[in-house]
């Protein structure tokens, strides 16, 4: 998920690498920050148990809702749960599911965006089928998932998975009719090269730029439908300590003690933050024709 | 053009089939019996039984989606399993709600983002530009309810200018009406006028480096007409579109919002069938969604015409 700078100057441009760290920062400012805040949620994520952390599901009765001090930096919810050590390990739920949200939808809308770039008569069905799809709000297909299935961490990701995937499959899928029709592919064929190793060495590779940045906004808003999930009651089960969850419980008594709904909802922002400004970075640096519009 | 309007049509057909069909089969998709989950840990047999033959899952499949079809094109969305009640009837009570905040959202978001994005697109590079791109950044990340509980705290809790929660219906006054369907629509339009200010920057830019836009700057036409009647005229169809797609997220924060500001809407309907699993009332509701995108959509399409008489399909 978190690509290091380095490799993403040997993306970007030669010029890039021959101009040093300190111009790479200052031509693309975005992805160096995106890229930092988002290293820095995934070390927090990783090295939760030892950040101070307790138990995030362990209750205190008498320790409930106290406000954010030197002792509870986040305060306690109504169960006398730390709402410090439930945020901290509440990244691990939303990393989880953005990054592999973004990789099995990019799998699968990899694969069928091949296939149906390159067969006329599959085209015809498939794209009809992710047409109908994509009429479907994001979070309807899967809050309609959800509902019909158990409550788990597992399910969450292939509910947002599937809601993702007509996406990316039609990104693929435009991009392989587009580059069908360049000379070096026209040439590939008449010179007789074969077909597999055309999809190998011509057209998949020429799909991973825009992929990839694709693949970031899946990833943010993986995040937000995760949350939005749970935060509806129809996401991550309740004994995992999710940013959505952890809103959700805080709702009834937002009046008297806000921060149970605020902080992890400032956490979710700053990650989804950092992921678009990473993906807009990444765009603008795969892409300099796109640059210049958006 | 006539031709054109009747395919366009015409080309929802296929879609809506698509979406009715994925309804469907969700009850099929899902791993185990969707009557043993639908009726939940504490279900007996008898209850079992009850909601197999109430959803008619003891016939083959074929002839339950015929049947089910069937009674859709009559406007039969079947029966709650919770209220006993028509689903058509509850979907149809609390329809006012959610189209009042869809509006009242949809007019927040072009009235702010437009402007927004036109301005940001003549002032290419200036801060005015940068001030525009960093909302629409923000605009992408701070996910709905994360921006409705900051829009409860400051203007609800600390200046206590506007209720909590709750809704009013239009007819039982204009102003109570505002000053609860204010925040719902702050909140949910700040994503979608992120998106729109977006495209409106990005489709100017293009039309700005056109040369009939130099044509006009060149004869003297003052820079307001060149900006609106040239440019933002030439530059409407990108715009019109994205406006059309992000009718999807809106959607999905309608659920979102509802929830957050306990509005008696769709959203809330759907998060109360959630809970209850009343899986006739999801199923229904997806497809009133899904029909009232498609048909945006189509009115997108149609209007092109009219934005842009060159285009003839």
């Amino acid at each position: 998920m978190t690509v290091a700078p380095t490799d993403l100057a040997l993306l970007a441009a030669p010029i890039a690498r021959k101009r040093g760290v300190r111009d790479y920062v200052r031509r693309h400012p975005t992805i160096v920050i995106g890229a930092a805040l988002l290293t820095l949620m995934a070390l927090m994520a990783i090295f939760a148990p030892y950040l101070g952390t307790v138990d995030p599901q362990a209750l205190s009765p008498i320790r409930r809702l106290r406000w954010p001090s030197a002792q509870y930096w986040f305060g306690t919810d109504m169960l006398g749960r730390d709402v410090y050590s439930r945020t901290i390990y509440g990244a691990r739920v939303s990393l989880t599911v953005g990054i592999s949200v973004a990789l099995l939808a990019s799998g699968f809308g990899l694969l069928i965006g091949l296939v149906t770039g390159f067969s006329r008569w599959t085209d015809a069905i498939v794209m009809r089928i992710m047409d109908g799809l994509m009429s479907i709000p994001a979070v309807l297909i899967a809050i309609a998932l959800m509902a019909l299935t158990r409550a788990s961490l597992e399910n969450v990701i292939f509910a947002i998975t599937v809601a993702d995937v007509p996406r990316v499959t039609r990104l693929v899928r435009g991009v392989v009719l587009t580059l069908r029709e360049l000379p070096f592919v026209e040439a590939a064929f008449a010179s007789g090269t074969g077909f597999f190793r055309i999809l190998w060495r011509h057209i998949l590779p020429n799909t991973l730029p825009p992929l990839l940045v694709q693949g970031t906004f899946v990833a943010a808003s993986a995040m937000i439908v995760e949350a939005i999930l749970s935060f509806l009651g129809a996401g991550t089960p309740p004994n995992i300590p999710s940013w959505g969850n952890i809103m959700a419980e805080g709702r009834s008594l937002f009046q008297v003690a806000y921060y149970i709904v605020l902080i992890p909802g400032a956490f979710l922002s700053i990650t989804v933050l950092a992921i678009n400004l990473l993906g807009d970075g990444l765009r603008d640096a795969l892409d300099p024709r796109l640059a210049r519009r958006m | 053009m006539f031709a054109y309007i009747v395919r366009r049509t015409l080309a929802t057909i296929p879609v809506m089939a698509v979406v009715a069909l994925f309804v469907f089969s969700l009850l099929y998709l899902s791993p185990g019996d969707p009557a043993v989950i639908i009726a939940g840990d504490t279900a007996t047999l008898d209850d079992i039984a009850r909601i197999r033959e109430k959803l008619g899952l003891d016939q083959p499949a074929y002839i339950q989606f015929g049947s089910w079809v069937w009674r859709l094109l009559h406007g039969d969305l079947g029966i709650s399993i919770f209220t006993n009640l028509p689903v058509a009837k509850l979907i149809g009570q609390r329809v006012e709600p959610t189209v009042a905040l869809a509006i009242s959202t949809l007019c927040v978001s072009i009235l702010a983002a437009i402007p927004m994005g036109v301005l940001a697109a003549w002032k290419a590079g200036s801060w005015i530009d940068r001030v525009v791109m960093v909302f629409a950044v923000l605009g992408f990340s701070v996910p709905v309810f994360v921006l409705a509980y900051l829009l409860i705290y400051v203007f609800a809790i600390s200046a206590d200018l506007l209720p909590v929660q709750g809704f009013v219906s239009i007819r039982n006054g204009f102003l109570p009406f505002l000053s609860h369907i204010a925040m719902p629509s702050l909140a949910l339009g700040m994503i979608f006028s992120a998106l729109i200010a977006r495209m409106t920057r990005a489709s100017m830019l293009d039309v700005l480096a056109q040369d009939y836009i130099r044509t006009a700057q060149a004869k003297g036409l003052a820079e307001g007409k060149v900006l609106i009647g040239h440019a933002l005229k030439n530059a409407a169809v990108p715009i019109v579109t994205i406006i059309g797609i992000g009718v999807a997220g809106l959607i999905s924060g309608v659920v979102v919002t509802e929830t957050v500001f306990a509005i008696p809407g769709l959203g809330r309907l759907t998060v109360d069938a959630i809970l209850r699993r009343d899986y006739p009332i999801i199923q229904g509701i997806i497809l009133v969604f899904s029909a009232a995108y498609v048909l945006i959509n189509l009115l997108v399409d149609l209007s092109y015409t009219f934005l842009d008489p060159r285009i003839r399909y």
